[in-house]
C-alpha cells in the first residue's frame, strides 16, 4: 500500500511537472492542479497511511489515524481551488486581452524596462 | 516623561503635518514645533538626573531569546546628541515655515522631517544595537525623502539616489559589524557590550566588526573615501541641508564612533584608520571648500573637513581628544547650521548661490551678513567664538600625536587643513558681503522676515557666548566625555578656556589664520589653476559603478528569469532535484521502522485508474475537454484514496472541490481555445520528460522512504486526540483542530479565499470595463449550438433536488462536530446545488432569484467567524476559545451546542460566497456576448440548432454541453 501512495504520488508529479513545462496557459493550469494534488497527498501522508481508524472518537476504537495532516491538508484543497481559480481568471483575462495563450514572454516582447533609471 | 514617548513622539506627531496642511501653512508650522518642543521638554525633564551622573533607562523585553529587548538608555551623550537632534529641530521648523514656498507641499516635508528626527532620537537614545541598526535605516530612507523632496530637480532624485546608496551600502556593512560584535559580547544590550571591551578586543572577530562598523559610520559621516554623496545631497531644501548635514545625520556615524569608543578604541587598528581617514578627510575637505562656488558646495565639503576632523579627534584615543570632539560636535553644529541658514537667506534673497554673482551684500542684507560673518570667524577658529576654542583643541592634541610613524605629520597636516579651513570661511565673509555692491544681482537682494533670520542668530549668540566665557559649557562638555569615556580612562585634567598661555597650538592657530587671509587675497589666480588641473570626478566614478553593477545584476536576471515561465520552472525544479538529490545521498537514513499495509485488489485497481489517467492525461492533454475529464477522473480516484485511508473529511472535501474546480475549468474553456497546438521540439519534450521524471521519481522515493519509517519523535497529533472531546467538546478530531485547536489558521484561510474570489471578481470587473467587452461581444460559436439551452429534465431535477441538497449541507454543517463534515463541506455542497441552477436554468434566472450578493455572504462569514472568536473575549478566554454544552429541548433527545458551531457557520458562509463568486464572475463574462437575454428556464429556440452562425447564449455548462452535441 506504501508503494502504492508513493509512486502516486511520483506519477502525479512527473505529470504535473511535465504539463507546467508546457508552452500554453491552460496546460500549465492542469500541471499546477496535478501538483496541487501530489503536494496534498503527500501532506496527508506525513501522518503514515492507516486503513480504517477514522479520527473520530468512539468507545470501540482501538486506535486512530493522525488528524493533523488531515487537517491541515482539508484547508489546503480549498485554498488549492481558490489558486486555481485566480490563476484561471488571470489566464483568461490574459488571453481575452492579446488573443494570446502563451505562457512565455515573446522574443520580440524580451526588452529590458529602463524606466526606473530615469535621470541617472 | 517616559524615554519612549521621546522617541514615539516625533514618529506619532509626523502624522500631523500631513492633517494640518489644510489648516494652513502657519498651524501646520506650529503643530510640527509643538511636537518637537513636547519631546524636547520631555527630555530636559531628565536633564537634572542625567547631569548628576544618572544613566536613566526604560525596558521593555520583546523577544529576549533572540536578543530583541526594545530597550532606551540616556546618559549624557544620548542627552547631548538628543538636544542637538530636538533643538536644531525647533530651528529648523521655524525657519523651513518661513522657507518653503507656497509650491512646496509643507505637510509632507514636516512629516518626513518628523520621522527623520524619531530615527535619529531612537538612533541616540536606543540601548539594543539591532534596534539600533533600524533607526540607522531609517534615517538613510528619511533623508533620501528628504534630499529629493523637489521631485522635480533631477540633481536632487540623483543626490538622494546617491545618498541612499551609499549610507545604505554603510547600512548593510554595519547590520554585520553589529552582529558580529555581538556575538562576541553575547548580549546585542549596548549597555552589557560596553562592559566588556578586553573580551571584544581580544576576539579574532574584533577586526571584521571594527572594519564593517567603520564602514557604515564613515559612509554616514561622509568620510573618505565616501565623502563624495554629501555635496551632492546639497540639492535638499536648505532646511534640510542645515538640519541633516550639518547638525545631525552626518553627526550619526560619529556618535557611534564616540558611543562604542569605550570597547573599540585604544587599539593600534582603530588608531590607524580612524584617525588617518580623518585626517585625510579634514584636509581634502578644506581645499576643495576654497574652490567651490557654489555657497553651499562651499559648505558642504566644508562640513567634510569638519567631519573628518572629529572622526580625527576620535580616532586618536586620548581622553583630552575625545574632550575636544565632544566639544566641537557642538561648536561645529551651532555655527554649521546658522552657515547653512544664511546660505539659503541669500538663495532666497539674491535668487543665486553662485559666489562670483555676489559680493557686496553688506549694505543690502545687514542682519545676514552679521550672523554669516560671526559664524564664518567661527568656522575660521578667530579667538572669542567658539569654533577657536575647539580648533585649538584640536591642534593641541595633534602636536603630541605621532601618526604613520613621523611625528611632524599630524601638527604639519592639521596646520594645513585649518589653514584652508579659515581660507574659505573668510571667503564666504569677503567674496559674498564685502567688496563693491553690483547692479546685476539675479533679484533684488533683501534681508529676511524674522522667521529665517532668528533661528540663526539664535545659533551665533550661542557662537558668541559659549566662545567668550567657555566655562559655561564646561560642566556639560565634561559630562558627555565622561559619558564616552565610558569609565575606561579618567577625565582629562584640561579646562575649556580662552587663553592657554603661548603654547605651539597658539602658533598652529595664529599660521592658520594668516595663511588663511593670505591664501584668501590668492584664490581667484588659484582657483584658475585649480579648474584646469584634471582631477577624479567622484560622481562620474559613482555613477559608472552603479551602471556597472546594474548591468552585471541584470545579466544575472536574464539569464535565470528572462520572462519565460517554463524556464523558471524547469530551473526550480532541476535545483530542487539537484538540492533533494543532494541530502539524500550525503545524509543518512534509519532502519524502517513501519509496518507496511498489505496490498488488496481494491487499492491496486484504484491506483492502475489514477496512473493510467495520468498518463491519457499527459498524452492527450492537447485535447483540452478530454484532459478535463481525465483531471476528473484523477480527483475522484484521490477522494477515494482518501476515504480508504482513514481520512472521510478529506474525500468529502475532494469530492465537491473537484465538482466546483471542473466547473470552473468548463467555464474557462468556453472562452479559451480548445486545442494545445503543437509547439514544443522533440528535443524540448525529451527534456521536459526528464526533468518531469527525475523530479516525480525523486518525489516518489522521498514518499516512500517516509512511509516505510516511524516518527522519530512523537507528534502533537496526541494531545489533539486526548483533548478533542475534553477541550473542544467533539468528536471528529479533524473539524475539531480546524475550528477550535488551529481556529485562527482557518480564520486565516477562509479570509485568504475570500480575498481570492474578490480578485476574481475585480479582474472580471476590470476586463469587463476594458476593450475585451468589444472582444466578447463579438465572439462567434465555434459549433452549433443545442436548441434547447436548458434541458427540461436537467431543470426539474435540479429545482426539485435543490432542497434536498440545502437540507443535506446543513445536515452536514451541524453534524461536523461530531462526523465527517462541517463549515468547508457543507458550503462546498450547497455551492454546488447554486452552481447547478445556474447551470440548468440559465444565469438570468438564477441571477434574478438570488438575493444576497456574494461579496456580503464572504464578509458576513468572515464577521460571524470573527465575532464568535471575540465571544470569547467576554468569558474572559483567548479569541476563538471555544464552549461548549449539552442541552435537551423536548421532545427531541439531548444535543451538544458549541460556539465552534458559529465559528463553522463563519466558515460555511465564507466558502459559499467565495466559491459562487468566483463562479459567477466567470459567467459573467460571457454576458456581453448575449445578444437576447431569455426569461423563461425552459425555452427552446429552434433556430438554434440550424446553423452555428448563433450568437452564444449562455457562459454556463448549458452552452457547454451544446458544443459536444
Amino acid at each position: 500500500m506504501e508503494f502504492l501512495v508513493a509512486s502516486s504520488i511520483g506519477v502525479l508529479t512527473v505529470a504535473g511537472v511535465y504539463l507546467v513545462l508546457r508552452l500554453r496557459t491552460f496546460p500549465v493550469i492542469l500541471g499546477t492542479s496535478l501538483l496541487s494534488y501530489a503536494v496534498n497527498v503527500f501532506l496527508f501522508a506525513t501522518g503514515r497511511l492507516v486503513v480504517n481508524r477514522p479520527p473520530i472518537l468512539s468507545d470501540d476504537a482501538l486506535s486512530y489515524t493522525d488528524p493533523l495532516p488531515q487537517a491541515l491538508v482539508l484547508t489546503a484543497i480549498v485554498i488549492s481551488f481558490g489558486m486555481t481559480a485566480v490563476v484561471v481568471m488571470i489566464a483568461l483575462g490574459a488571453y481575452l486581452s492579446s488573443n494570446d495563450d502563451h505562457v512565455d514572454d515573446l522574443p520580440e516582447g524580451l526588452t529590458t524596462s529602463d524606466k526606473g533609471e530615469g535621470g541617472a | 516623561m517616559s524615554l519612549f514617548l521621546i522617541v514615539a513622539l516625533p514618529f506619532l506627531g509626523a502624522l500631523l503635518p500631513g492633517l494640518m496642511v489644510q489648516a494652513g501653512r502657519r498651524t501646520c508650522t506650529l503643530m510640527t514645533f509643538l511636537v518637537t518642543a513636547t519631546a524636547l521638554i520631555g527630555l530636559l525633564t531628565h536633564l537634572p538626573a542625567v547631569l548628576q551622573g544618572e544613566v536613566i533607562s526604560a525596558q521593555i523585553s520583546w523577544l529576549p531569546s533572540l536578543g530583541l529587548n526594545v530597550n532606551l538608555f540616556l546618559d549624557g551623550l544620548g542627552m547631548f546628541f538628543a538636544c542637538l537632534i530636538l533643538g536644531i529641530g525647533l530651528l529648523v521648523i521655524v525657519y523651513a515655515g518661513a522657507y518653503l514656498s507656497r509650491d512646496d507641499n509643507m505637510g509632507e516635508f514636516f512629516s518626513y522631517l518628523l520621522l527623520f528626527q524619531g530615527a535619529m532620537v531612537g538612533i541616540v537614545l536606543c540601548d539594543n544595537i539591532l534596534m539600533l541598526l533600524v533607526f540607522w535605516e531609517l534615517t538613510s530612507l528619511s533623508s533620501f525623502l528628504l534630499i529629493g523632496f523637489w521631485k522635480h530637480l533631477p540633481e536632487g532624485r540623483q543626490g538622494a539616489r546617491m545618498a541612499l546608496a551609499v549610507t545604505g551600502m554603510g547600512g548593510l556593512a554595519m547590520i554585520g559589524g553589529m552582529l558580529l560584535l555581538g556575538q562576541i559580547a553575547g548580549s546585542y544590550d549596548l549597555s552589557t557590550i560596553l562592559q566588556n571591551r578586553e573580551l571584544i578586543q581580544a576576539s579574532p572577530l574584533y577586526l571584521p566588526a571594527l572594519l564593517l562598523i567603520l564602514l557604515g559610520c564613515f559612509t554616514k559621516s561622509a568620510q573618505f573615501p565616501f565623502h563624495f554623496w554629501l555635496p551632492h545631497a546639497m540639492a535638499a531644501p536648505t532646511p534640510v541641508s542645515a538640519y541633516l548635514h550639518s547638525a545631525t545625520m552626518v553627526k550619526a556615524g560619529i556618535f557611534l564612533m564616540a558611543r562604542l569608543w569605550p570597547v573599540l578604541s585604544g587599539t593600534p587598528e582603530w588608531f590607524w584608520i580612524v584617525t588617518s581617514a580623518g585626517l585625510i578627510t579634514m584636509v581634502l575637505g578644506a581645499v576643495i571648500a576654497l574652490f567651490k562656488n557654489d555657497l553651499k558646495a562651499l559648505l558642504a565639503f566644508s562640513t567634510v573637513s569638519h567631519l573628518g576632523l572629529i572622526t580625527m579627534l576620535l580616532g586618536i584615543g586620548t581622553p583630552y581628544a575625545a574632550m575636544a570632539a565632544v566639544f566641537h560636535i557642538f561648536n561645529h553644529a551651532t555655527f554649521k547650521a546658522a552657515l547653512f541658514m544664511s546660505a539659503g537667506i541669500i538663495d532666497h534673497g539674491a535668487h543665486t548661490r553662485d559666489i562670483p554673482k555676489l559680493g557686496g551684500l553688506r549694505t543690502l542684507m545687514p542682519v545676514t551678513f552679521v550672523i554669516s560673518a560671526i559664524a564664518s570667524l567661527s568656522m575660521a577658529g578667530i579667538p572669542l567664538f567658539n569654533g577657536f576654542l575647539s580648533k585649538e583643541m584640536m591642534l593641541e592634541q595633534a602636536v603630541h600625536t605621532t601618526l604613520w610613524g613621523n611625528p611632524w605629520v599630524m601638527p604639519v597636516l592639521a596646520t594645513f587643513g585649518a589653514l584652508f579651513s579659515a581660507a574659505y570661511a573668510f571667503r564666504y565673509i569677503s567674496h559674498v558681503f564685502l567688496g563693491p555692491e553690483r547692479h546685476d544681482y539675479p533679484a533684488h537682494p533683501h534681508d529676511p522676515g524674522f522667521g529665517m533670520w532668528g533661528p540663526p542668530a539664535f545659533l551665533t549668540v550661542l557662537v558668541i557666548v559659549v566662545g567668550v566665557a567657555p566655562f559655561l559649557a564646561e560642566p556639560f562638555v565634561r559630562l558627555v566625555t565622561s559619558a564616552v569615556l565610558g569609565g575606561t580612562a579618567p577625565l582629562p585634567d584640561a579646562h575649556l578656556k580662552i587663553w592657554h598661555g603661548l603654547t605651539p597650538a597658539l602658533y598652529m592657530s595664529g599660521i592658520a589664520v594668516v595663511g588663511g587671509l593670505i591664501l584668501l587675497a590668492g584664490q581667484r589666480p588659484l582657483a584658475r589653476v585649480w579648474d584646469a588641473t584634471p582631477r577624479p570626478e567622484a560622481k562620474v566614478i559613482f555613477d559608472g559603478l552603479i551602471a556597472r553593477c546594474v548591468s552585471a545584476a541584470r545579466r544575472l536576471t536574464e539569464t535565470l528569469h528572462d520572462g519565460s515561465l517554463t524556464r523558471y520552472a524547469a530551473i526550480l525544479t532541476v535545483t530542487a532535484v539537484i538540492v533533494g538529490a543532494y541530502a539524500w545521498f550525503s545524509g543518512g537514513t534509519s532502519v524502517p521502522t513501519h509496518e507496511l499495509i498489505p496490498l488488496s485488489p481494491m487499492p491496486v485497481a484504484g491506483w492502475l485508474l489514477l496512473v493510467s489517467a495520468a498518463g491519457f492525461l499527459v498524452y492527450c492533454h492537447r485535447n483540452r475537454l478530454l484532459a478535463l475529464v481525465l483531471m476528473g477522473v484523477i480527483g475522484l480516484v484521490v477522494s477515494i484514496g482518501f476515504n480508504y485511508l482513514s481520512a472521510p473529511d478529506l474525500a468529502l472535501t475532494q469530492l465537491s472541490v473537484e465538482v466546483v474546480t471542473i466547473i470552473l475549468m468548463l467555464l474557462a474553456l468556453n472562452f479559451l481555445p480548445d486545442y494545445t497546438p503543437v509547439e514544443s521540439s522533440w528535443p524540448r519534450r525529451i527534456r521536459d520528460g526528464v526533468i518531469a521524471l527525475a523530479a516525480g521519481i525523486s518525489t516518489s522515493l522521498l514518499v516512500y522512504g517516509m512511509l516505510i519509517r516511524d516518527f522519530p519523535f512523537s507528534s502533537i497529533s496526541e494531545f489533539h486526540l486526548a483533548n478533542s472531546y475534553k477541550g473542544g467538546g467533539g468528536t471528529n478530531v479533524v473539524n475539531v483542530i480546524l475550528v477550535d485547536f488551529r481556529g485562527f489558521d482557518t480564520f486565516g484561510e477562509i479570509i485568504v479565499l475570500g480575498i481570492a474570489a474578490l480578485i476574481i471578481y475585480a479582474i472580471t470587473e476590470a476586463l469587463l470595463n476594458g476593450p475585451v467587452r468589444r472582444t466578447l461581444a463579438k465572439r462567434e460559436a465555434e459549433f452549433p449550438l443545442a436548441g434547447d439551452a436548458h434541458p427540461l429534465l436537467m431543470v426539474v431535477i435540479t429545482r426539485v433536488m435543490l432542497p434536498v441538497v440545502l437540507m443535506v449541507g446543513i445536515y452536514i454543517l451541524l453534524r461536523g462536530h461530531n462526523e465527517p463534515g462541517g463549515g468547508f463541506i457543507a458550503g462546498l455542497i450547497v455551492a454546488i446545488a447554486v452552481v447547478v441552477q445556474y447551470m440548468a436554468s440559465g444565469f438570468a434566472w438564477a441571477d434574478e432569484r438570488q438575493r444576497y450578493p456574494y461579496h456580503t455572504i464572504i464578509g458576513s462569514g468572515v464577521l460571524v467567524a470573527g465575532l464568535t472568536g471575540i465571544g470569547a473575549w467576554f468569558a474572559g478566554q483567548p479569541f476563538l476559545t471555544s464552549a461548549f454544552g449539552y442541552f435537551r429541548i423536548p421532545p427531541m433527545a439531548k444535543f451538544e451546542l458549541a460556539t465552534a458551531m458559529g465559528f463553522d457557520l463563519g466558515v460555511f458562509l465564507a466558502v459559499v460566497g467565495a466559491v459562487m463568486l468566483s463562479l459567477e464572475s466567470f459567467s459573467r463574462l460571457a454576458r456581453p456576448a448575449r445578444a437576447k437575454v431569455s426569461d423563461h428556464a425552459m425555452d427552446i429556440d429552434p433556430s438554434r440548432s440550424e446553423a452555428a452562425t448563433g450568437k452564444i447564449d449562455d457562459p454556463t455548462l448549458g452552452s457547454n454541453g451544446g458544443k459536444e452535441a
